[in-house]
């Protein structure tokens, strides 16, 4: 088992930024649209360093998307940053009829997803975001899962031409995923190789899967952990080729367990090989105000959840 | 389904004005009663205004399409309901064959009940029909062109019910803050919408007063009357430059040229029968030929 090596501890966003930073200087078609959160979502370094292309929008969610799709037509990548609530559920319409539909080359730049946004409780704090943008037809989502990864998957997608909804969040969180592990869009990242259970995972919540498998190894189970960072389109191969191995899966998401990575994955194994499988998830639920670390104990999204989560799915094989 | 041909012996971009005018109403009427279903009041009341633009005053080129538009004027029908009066002028244009106006509505057509860009229909660069978008789309694209020095306008159309929609207001202030001042939007101001009179369902106010508060240049005309909307729109590109972006509030007849869908809302969304066909296309005789 190869042992993870924690780098430094920072927030997906600032990946985001620097990534953003450094589309804006690779290609000059890049512009970026903000709903007056940008020191927030870490745009500031490029709206420094690219005013004439960067568009402050104001609170107004609904017409950033607009402005957006309508940059396309001359040309233009934009990468729209707000709040994930915010880039989504406020403005699924727009999204829906003016980027997906249309197939405008759009990129929703979502952060502060998810529970470990913290103290500002349950209306900032998505859990439904991944499913709404999974549905759009077309739409490319990607969670990555710490900040030097969040920082390759804004150039991938950059260079990459169609709607995609990239999602990271607020806390500091560990940076673990090993360098010389490329960043490919659509190609999930395995991680460990295990034999006994395969835990598939996205965003923040890989890394407390493989804190998950280190506990699995001292009870002499290997679990194979998965980093699914593109949750569509889904690396069917990927989840088939290990639970091939493993016989039994647990998704990891901090995300209600409606709609999310859970149902990709189960969508897959139901149609090519149903197996097993358990779901770390938020249970239908909206979250409330706390630390990150205290919601995600209390919402069950935790390593030792995790840990049970993948004994139980070996249980039912 | 395979691109049709375009088919240029029936390109039409020669006749009179007012006999497009009357041959595009003929295509609304006929396309709403083939596909028994559609949009033909508001249709018919802004022929004039898209035939103004697509025939005189746009720079455009059908025969050099391409989405992104450079150095062409653009236009963004965000009302996308009145799609029969657009799909008109523009296969009349020669975007597309003259034709393809028969398959409206219908099962595997380019020409959808609301545009879209989803079949590669020429001419169409957003999909519109949910309200109240197409101003913010048009903003952006006015942006791009400012980005890429590229000296050409963007047009736009939308319904004055459609201005009850919030997004229209969040784009009209973000216009003017980022100077968008390459940007012509027209409002359709029939005061109709589906359920009866603007004024009764949720009265816009003082429009123009709305418009100039949120820092646009306001301009106003009769639609309905050829010349009129030749010679506004004419001065609203001579005010365009000059930090400001630009509305026309056009005040229209939901109905315009069929008497009996004239005067009422009830024609904003019901095709006419067999009989009310031959009645509406008797009363618009000139025709360059039907399709």
């Amino acid at each position: 088992m190869t042992a993870f090596t924690v780098r430094d501890k920072k927030d997906t966003r600032s990946g985001f930024g620097a990534g953003l930073l450094q589309a804006g200087k690779d290609d000059p078609n890049v512009v970026a649209l903000c709903a007056d959160l940008t020191g927030s979502l870490k745009m500031d370094a490029f709206a420094r360093a690219f005013p004439e292309r960067f568009i402050q929008c104001g609170v107004a969610e609904a017409n950033m998307m607009g402005i957006a799709a309508g940059l396309t037509i001359g040309g233009k990548v934009p990468f729209t940053g707000t709040f994930a609530n915010f880039s989504t559920g406020r403005v699924y319409d727009q999204i829906r009829q003016s980027i997906a539909y249309s197939g405008k080359n759009v990129k929703i730049c979502a952060s502060h997803a998810g529970l470990t946004l913290g103290e500002d409780g349950a209306t900032h704090q998505i859990l439904e975001d991944i499913g709404m943008m999974r549905m759009l037809p077309g739409m490319t989502v990607i969670v990555p899962a710490d900040h030097d990864q969040t920082k390759a998957a804004t150039l991938a997608i950059a260079r990459m031409n169609g709607p995609v909804y990239l999602r990271f969040g607020r806390p500091k969180w560990p940076v673990f995923i090993p360098e010389d592990v490329p960043f490919e869009i659509g190609k999930a990242q395995v991680l460990l190789e295990g034999r006994d259970v395969t835990i598939v995972a996205c965003g923040h919540l890989v890394w407390n899967a493989i804190q998950a498998a280190e506990r699995l190894l001292e009870q002499g189970v290997q679990a194979e952990v998965i980093n699914m960072h593109t949750i569509k389109p889904l690396d069917v191969r990927a989840v088939l080729r290990s639970i091939g191995r493993t016989g039994c899966v647990v998704t990891c998401e901090e995300h209600n367990r409606y709609g999310g990575l859970g149902e990709a994955v189960a969508q897959v194994l139901a149609l090519h090989a149903p197996t097993p499988q358990e779901f770390v998830a938020v249970d239908d639920r909206f979250g409330e105000s706390g630390t990150p670390e205290e919601l995600l104990r209390k919402y069950r999204l935790d390593v030792p959840d995790i840990e049970e989560a993948a004994l139980k799915a070996i249980s039912r094989k | 389904m395979p691109e049709p041909a375009v088919d240029k012996e029936k390109r039409v971009t020669q006749a009179p004005l007012e006999n497009i005018c009357s041959q595009v109403r003929r295509d609304i009427v006929r396309m709403t009663h083939g596909a028994k279903s559609g949009h033909p009041g508001g249709s018919l009341g802004c022929v004039e205004f898209l035939v103004a633009l697509y025939f005189d005053v746009m720079q455009h080129d059908p025969e050099d399409w391409d989405m992104n538009g450079a150095g062409q004027d653009l236009f963004f029908l965000s009302n996308g309901h009145i799609s029969p009066v657009w799909y008109s002028v523009l296969a009349r244009r020669g975007y597309f064959p003259i034709e393809e106006l028969a398959t409206f509505r219908k099962l595997d057509s380019r020409l959808q009940g609301h545009p879209t860009t989803h079949d590669g229909l020429p001419g169409v660069r957003m999909a519109s029909g949910s309200l109240g978008q197409g101003l913010s789309v048009a903003i952006g694209a006015a942006l791009a062109k400012k980005l890429d020095k590229d000296e050409r306008l963007v047009f736009s159309l939308h319904g004055d019910g459609e201005l009850q929609e919030g997004q229209n207001w969040e784009a009209a202030m973000s216009a003017a803050a980022h100077k968008v001042d390459n940007l012509i939007a027209t409002v359709d101001h029939n005061g109709r919408q589906i359920d009866g009179d603007v004024d009764e369902v949720m009265p816009l106010g003082d429009l123009g007063a709305k418009w100039r508060a949120f820092g646009w240049e306001v301009l106003e005309m009769n639609g309905n009357i050829l010349q009129e909307v030749l010679d506004t729109l004419q001065k609203a590109i001579e005010r365009t430059g000059k930090g400001k972006p630009i509305v026309i509030l056009m005040r229209t007849e939901m109905g315009q040229g069929v008497d009996f869908m004239m005067g009422t809302h009830a024609w904003h969304g019901v095709a006419p029968d067999d009989e009310q066909c031959e009645r509406a296309l008797a009363q618009l005789e000139c025709t360059l030929g039907d399709y």
